[in-house]
């Protein structure tokens, strides 16, 4: 493996946004951060700077406001990016799907590389995902570098 | 305070005789390649270490390479294009200070340079619209104007002890200049920490904390591979202010390598156990303790 792809597999600079479910979730991610699962030791920082990030996390069910948002800290991110929907409410709408303000899944409003359908999603679950991501930035990574040449 | 300067030349150009060309492309080689190496390493240990005061296992010692190398092959997204000359400016001057300081050239001029790296970095961060960056940016003139005078008062403490302004002055020294100038070492301490950013000075920006109150301070709108060459201005900066450090121990190799050790340490450690300052508690605490010392211990020697 190339330098280049090595680096990108190690250092996966997370963006976590929550649109606006139960919250439970975004707690999980934190949890990841702790001593007890400790995600740096994969060589994941969670930035909070779309600009920085390599992986955004989407938790919670997105309406009309907060995709909104969401559009525009994922067109910030530079490329190549991936994105994780966590939790069912992310993925689906979940619990609140026939509700009439929302949208049923993040991929309504991004395109959603990975789901994680929990409710809520367990750190395992979570860091097992980033794992998943880190490869699929590497691919992504090697497609971008060939449209860039 | 014994004067071992009584017989003090009067000549600008004393102590330690200029370096030749040959040894000079060497040092120019060792400080362009080599100090980022180190820079890098001490960095990755730095994030070791602290994930180990906390009871994790933490990054692997390398780690700052990889976040580099990725950096680098990101999109490159600039805001506007002054905003990467910047960046350029920063790493450049970053470099010129360490290869100045490394070739025994004037500490006048090298702060000069450096504060320039600093300001071409703060410009970077004016140049945007973004109020995060732009508060960052403020927060760093604020630190700015708090570790300058420190810094220039320990040239004058170096020029009163060794009567040059050449940092290669230094190496020609009977004894180091930690006995004479004492206090100003420890008032580096806080410029030391300031200007690496960490707790509890680390107001403008942290590159690898989750700390999120501005976003990422003066970088929050640099990304990719610009991002990348403020990272890499980062390394040769400490492997820099690690150097300035060593500068009190010129005599021997090893006290200069164990007061350098001691240093980084003494960073790592504050960093874990101080919660982050306000500006004015910086500006207040940094100019009474830090610059009192200073001024303290460069009296004595005008005195003694
Ligand atoms: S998936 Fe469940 S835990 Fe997660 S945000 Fe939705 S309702 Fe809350």
């Amino acid at each position: 493996m190339s330098l280049v792809a090595l680096s990108r597999k190690k250092s996966p600079w997370l963006l976590h946004f929550e649109t606006g479910g139960c919250n439970g979730c975004a707690i999980e991610v934190w949890a990841c951060l702790t001593p007890v699962y400790d995600v740096e030791r994969f060589g994941m920082v969670n930035t909070g700077n779309p600009k920085h990030a390599d992986v955004l996390i989407v938790t919670g069910c997105v309406n009309a406001r907060s995709g909104r948002v969401l559009r525009n800290l994922y067109s910030q991110m530079p490329e190549p990016k991936v994105v994780i929907a966590v939790g069912v409410c992310a993925c689906t709408g979940g619990i609140f799907h026939d509700s009439y303000n929302l949208a049923p899944g993040a991929d309504r409003a991004i395109p959603v590389d990975i789901y994680i359908p929990n409710c809520a999603a367990r750190p395992e679950a979570i860091i097992d995902s980033v794992l998943h991501a880190v490869d699929l930035l590497e691919e992504k990574g090697r497609s971008y570098d060939a449209r860039r040449s | 305070m014994g004067c071992a300067c009584g017989d003090r030349p009067t000549s600008l150009d004393v102590g330690g005789s200029a370096v030749s060309v040959t040894a000079g492309f060497w040092l120019m080689v060792l400080g362009i390649v080599v100090a980022p190496l180190v820079g890098g390493l001490l960095t990755g240990l730095e994030r070791k270490v602290i994930a180990r005061f906390q009871g994790r296992q933490g990054p692997p010692l390398v780690q700052a390479f990889y976040d580099l190398i990725k950096l680098w092959q990101k999109q490159p997204r600039a805001v506007n294009r002054i905003q990467v000359v910047y960046a350029y400016a920063h790493l450049f001057f970053m470099i010129v200070s360490l290869l100045a300081l490394l070739l025994g050239q004037d500490l006048l001029m090298i702060l000069f340079i450096f504060s320039f790296a600093s300001v071409a970095l703060i410009l970077g961060g004016l140049s945007v619209d973004s109020p995060y960056s732009r508060i960052g940016s403020q927060r760093e003139i604020v630190q700015l104007l708090v570790y300058e005078p420190i810094l220039i008062l320990m040239v004058i403490a170096f020029y009163k002890v060794t009567g040059s302004f050449m940092a290669r002055a230094a190496w020609g020294l009977g004894q180091p200049l930690i006995y004479q100038i004492p206090l100003v070492l420890v008032a580096f301490l806080s410029v030391f920490i300031i200007k690496l950013r960490k707790s509890p000075f680390d107001l403008a920006t942290q590159l690898h904390e989750p700390h999120q109150e501005l976003v990422k301070g003066i970088i929050t709108e640099y990304s990719g591979p610009h991002l990348a060459l403020i990272e890499l201005a980062s390394w040769y900066e400490m492997v820099f202010l690690l150097g300035l450090v060593a500068l009190f121990w010129s005599t021997s190799w090893i006290g200069a390598l164990i007061l350098a050790a001691v240093f980084f340490s003494l960073l790592t450690l504050i960093d874990n156990v101080t919660p982050r300052a306000t500006y004015a508690w910086m500006v207040k605490f940094v100019w009474k303790v830090g610059l009192g010392l200073a001024v303290v211990n460069v009296t004595c020697l005008y005195l003694g």
